[in-house]
């Protein structure tokens, strides 16, 4: 077994594993469905254009898990002058 | 009162009904009385691998729509006789079930059997996840390879969040089991190992099926491997499995551990 050892670190099993692990870590981090980010993407952003324009690219959308909290970072960029509507 | 299982995988083409039919049989032969319950709405399999095909009268929707009574559409197998199966309907629109259609069915079901074990259809849209609904217990299948491990995820992030066992807070029990596992590739290291998976999915590990050509073999000819060809490592696998399901505490064999042991008791032999 310590023959195959030495060789693990160089071995497409270990490969797969190590892509797993990172592209799960991911996964997990941005919420229990992905479809929930998505769904919250398109309506933040139907939301705000009601009232702003905006550009749908501009709009980030993130959630983040910290310990027993869960943050949901939404970021968007208003153009220049662009003022609310119905103000 | 019956234990119901879903076996669920995400991913298709896996194991999941081989796995069905097989621990559905291999609990069956030990005289407890088993449902496999066919959710794969619109195709049909299940009633293929368990040579049942050409006795199909009625379905799970018949059932689920009061046409037919459970049962009136009940298969026993010819060879096990505690063992019953309820086929999927082939025709129907799938989206004729309801869930409350597949509550009164399980629900039924849950007071004649032991066992009800759900085979769950690919994916995760509705099929799978009425399927998963009303379980008790979860069987994961994954095979060691990286697109079934990533579907097994998604599916346990599913089972702990869309069933109702999730909903009322008690938590679905969840069993991993690692099918088409080949010893020969995992010693060159050319598979993830089952330590990988079990890292990565952090749930008990039922069983390793190794990879066998006798479970073709029982598909083609439609008997469950473990009743079809009982001295494969595969059967010997899904027997273990089945009478780990039961509580009983049997060692886990490893088809490479085996064959190691094999070369070390030779080995030990020869000097």
């Amino acid at each position: 077994m310590s023959i195959f050892n030495l060789f693990r670190r160089t071995n497409s099993g270990t490969v797969a594993r190590e892509r797993l692990q990172i592209l799960l870590t991911h996964e997990r981090r941005s919420g229990a469905s992905p479809e929930l980010v998505a769904l919250i993407h398109r309506e933040v952003i139907a939301a705000i254009a009601k009232h702003v324009d905006i550009d749908p690219d501009k709009v980030e959308i993130e959630i983040q898990h910290r310990d027993k909290v869960s943050f949901l970072e939404i970021n968007l960029e208003i153009p220049a002058g662009e003022t609310a509507r119905a103000a | 009162m019956a234990k119901v299982l879903v076996v669920t995988s995400g991913k298709g083409g896996v194991g999941k009904t081989t796995s069905t039919a097989a621990l559905g049989a291999a609990l069956a032969q030990s005289g407890q009385k088993v449902a496999v319950v066919a959710f794969d709405f619109g195709l049909r399999n299940l009633d293929l691998v368990m040579g049942a095909e050409r006795r199909v009268v009625f379905d799970f929707i018949n059932v689920a729509q009061g046409d037919a009574n459970l049962s009136q559409a009940l298969i026993r197998d010819k060879r096990v006789d505690t063992l019953y199966l309820l086929a999927a309907s082939q025709t129907r629109d799938k989206d004729a079930l309801t869930e409350e259609g597949v509550k009164r069915v399980i629900d039924e079901l849950r007071e004649r059997f032991d066992w009800v074990i759900c085979d769950s259809p690919a994916g995760i849209e509705r099929g799978a996840t009425l399927a998963m609904r009303y379980a008790d217990t979860a069987i994961v299948i994954a095979n060691p390879e990286v697109s079934s491990v990533r579907d097994s995820d998604r599916i346990i992030g599913l089972l702990d969040s869309k069933t109702l066992k999730a909903e009322s807070g008690e938590g679905m029990e969840k069993h991993l089991l690692l099918t088409r596992y080949d010893p020969a590739r995992a010693a060159r290291g050319e598979m993830l190992s089952v330590e990988d998976v079990l890292e990565i999915l952090s749930i008990p590990l039922l069983g390793i099926i190794p990879e066998s050509q006798d479970v073709l073999k029982a598909s083609n000819v439609g008997a469950p491997v473990s009743i079809n060809a009982t001295s494969s490592a595969a059967a010997a696998a899904y027997i273990d499995a089945a009478r780990r399901l039961c509580g009983v505490p049997v060692p886990m064999t490893r088809p490479s551990e085996k064959v190691s042991l094999f070369g070390r008791f030779f080995g030990r032999r020869a000097a």
